[in-house]
């Protein structure tokens, strides 16, 4: 699997890690990987991105995808462990002003 | 039997067998598994019953008289084209040789001789099987043609009305060069531009995330607003807006539209620049030779509500001969064979080797040629240059009324204070408004340059205090640009008023506008005592109105500005 997720011990906290380029061919798994979490939404939501090795647009609209389906502007979503390669896609797009990202 | 067995379907067979012996062995055999059965003597009768009836299996024997069972295959497989009709040979031979002729020969088995029933039986039922195969393959790739040809006939459609709306612009105008794959719009590219009617160019290079046809479905209304609110003399900010609202309405959350949007002013020799998620534009002085990154500052439109999204601008000046270049990551992110970019710095060295500013587009296909990318159909570039306004011939102005009525005796008084010059620009609305007069029209882009430059002019130096000398360089332009955005966002008192007078004269009329500020005023007789100039970065503004309307004069030290505009008798 390429984009694994994970929720913590007290239910508060979903990381979600992706592995490889991040790109439409992972639409469908990303979706699942929130999507199922319905029902006890988490209070914060972490993207794990070491592992990732690229970004295209449609990563960014997933990503859009995930903020609005964890609240919207309420939402606590956190980009981690972004490489120098992905934070560049990530700063041309301005999402550091929708997500926080480290 | 499992389930997914096919149902048992009958089979045509033809047996084609010299031996009339065998010929009632086989078709006994044949017949009693349910199939319905066809005889020939020779191949030449087999040819024939299969021209005529088209059995699905033959049982053919290999030697005859007349034709041979190896011809009598050959011109059946021939006939079948792209069908499977496996031919399985009845043959005593038993050497190697004569069983590959068969194969050779377009068999598609073989059974010896004496017969067996039940491999018969298994053989008919597997050739059966390969001939279903043959018949789904078939059928799925015929589909998928079909498909392919109805896509394309779409995207064709499609193309031809988009293209209908994105080229009613300016692309063709001499100061513009652009590269575009032709079907760039299915991938989500959107390329832009045309004038305002003051002559000012806006441009906009946009890239949908995604492809295909939700990609260009959000490009028609981009492009609506980008051309309807340009050609009634809308900013960027009012356009930004607009756009932004409206994809951010019908667009699903994943997706938007990276953009950058731009309007050059030939008059003004400079360049208003906003740029959200698109990758660095370029603005090249030439006289230096600098690149000047324009850079994304905003979120891509169609992400934000219209309550947070910004649309602060940034303004450069430009001479004549620069150029803008914009991209779209189409060109950095083409990734080679071991999914390496080739990124902003290999972009960089092509600029630095560029002679020829010209041959830019062709270096840098040649470059990415090079570099060993896949040929990424979704690079978009287009490069502008800043020329003199007379090189241009901006379109004239159509107008949807039927010319019938033209107000002509009228005057009109506006007052607006601090709340609605921090938000709201009103030229748009007066220039509707004018233009009523239909003998006003064909001065359109002389009223709209001189009202917009009254109008910066009573807001920037009159109400906003700030201080034109301050645009003499470069640095000074961009703080003259940062400074006015931060007086205008706390602006708490102060007013700008406008006086619009059309009165008939002669058999045509005349037009005043008045503009009058609250602030503190300039030295007239030093302004205008300056030359006619517009070669300087600073003070083009009182030197355009004197040069585009009649009798300007400024009262009031310097806070209340007057022009007339007059016209002859309508044709």
């Amino acid at each position: 699997m390429s984009v694994n997720t994970k929720v913590s011990e007290d239910g508060q906290k979903l990381t979600i890690s992706i592995k490889g380029r991040f790109d439409f061919a992972k639409h469908q798994e990303f979706r699942d990987s929130f999507g199922q979490i319905d029902n006890q939404r988490p209070n914060a939501v972490v993207v794990d991105l070491k592992e990732a090795t690229y970004l295209d647009s449609s990563a960014l609209g997933m990503l859009l995808l995930l903020r609005d389906h964890a609240g919207g502007d309420e939402s606590d979503v956190r980009l981690i462990n972004s490489s120098s390669d992905v934070r560049k896609i990530l700063a041309i797009s301005n999402f550091d002003k929708l997500f926080d990202i480290t | 039997m499992s389930d997914l067995a096919p149902p048992f379907e009958p089979l045509t067979v033809l047996i084609v067998e010299d031996s009339a012996a065998d010929r009632l062995l086989l078709s006994g055999i044949v017949r009693r598994q349910g199939h319905a059965v066809l005889l020939a003597a020779n191949g030449a009768e087999a040819v024939d019953l299969y021209r005529q009836a088209r059995p699905h299996l033959v049982l053919m024997d290999a030697l005859m008289p007349v034709m041979d069972g190896f011809d009598a295959a050959r011109q059946i497989k021939q006939l079948a084209g792209q069908t499977l009709v496996p031919i399985i040979f009845l043959t005593s031979l038993s050497e190697d040789e004569g069983l590959a002729r068969c194969l050779e020969a377009g068999g598609d088995d073989f059974l010896a001789k004496p017969y067996n029933q039940v491999v018969l039986a298994a053989k008919i039922k597997a050739m059966d099987r390969l001939r279903r195969l043959q018949a789904t393959v078939l059928e799925q790739r015929d589909q998928i043609v079909r498909h392919h040809q109805y896509l394309l006939n779409e995207q064709r459609v499609a193309k031809a009305v988009f293209d209908k709306i994105a080229h009613s612009g300016c692309l063709s105008a001499p100061n513009i060069r652009y590269r575009q794959s032709p079907y760039a719009l299915f991938n989500g590219d959107l390329l832009l531009a045309a004038f305002t009617p003051a002559g000012d160019m806006h441009v906009l290079l946009g890239d949908f995330t995604g492809h295909g046809l939700p990609a260009a479905v959000g490009a028609m209304p981009l492009a609506e607003v980008f051309y309807g609110m340009t050609a009634k003399g809308f900013g960027l900010a009012q356009i930004l807006r607009e756009m932004n609202a409206k994809l951010k309405r019908i667009l699903p959350v994943d997706m938007f539209c990276c953009a950058t949007l731009l309007s050059l002013s030939f008059q003004r020799r400079s360049a208003e620049v906003w740029n959200g998620g698109m990758p660095d534009g370029y603005l090249h002085d030439i006289a230096s030779g600098e690149r000047r990154p324009l850079k994304s500052r905003h979120l891509p439109l169609g992400v934000l509500s219209a309550q947070a999204f910004d649309d602060r601008t940034e303004v450069f000046p430009m001479a004549l001969g620069d150029r803008v270049l914009l991209l779209t990551d189409g060109v950095i992110d083409t990734c080679d064979s071991t999914e390496q970019l080739f990124g902003v710095e290999r972009l960089m060295q092509v600029f630095a080797d560029n002679l020829e500013p010209g041959q830019l587009f062709e270096e840098i296909e040649q470059a990415l040629r090079d570099f060993g990318g896949q040929a990424r159909d979704d690079v978009s570039m287009l490069e502008i240059s800043l020329v003199e306004p007379a090189q241009l011939t901006p379109p004239a102005l159509v107008y949807s009324d039927s010319g019938q009525s033209s107000p002509l005796d009228w005057s009109l008084s506006f007052e607006f204070r601090a709340e609605s010059l921090k938000r709201f620009d009103p030229l748009p609305y007066l220039l509707q408004l004018l233009l009523e007069v239909h003998g006003l029209r064909v001065q359109s882009a002389a009223l709209h340059s001189v009202l917009a430059e009254l109008y910066s002019n009573a807001l920037e130096h009159g109400v906003l205090g700030l201080d034109s000398s301050l645009k003499r360089d470069v640095h000074g332009f961009a703080r003259y640009y940062q400074l006015r955005n931060a007086r205008l966002e706390q602006l708490e008192e102060g007013y700008l008023r406008v006086h619009v007078q059309v009165a008939p004269q002669g058999t045509g009329g005349c037009l005043v506008i008045e503009v009058e500020d609250s602030g503190h005023g300039f030295d007239v007789q030093r302004v205008m005592d300056r030359p006619l100039d517009i070669g300087r970065l600073s003070g083009r503004g009182v030197s355009l109105i004197r040069q585009l309307s009649r009798n300007a004069s400024w009262s009031d030290d310097g806070r209340r500005a007057r022009v007339e505009f007059s016209w002859g008798a309508q044709a």
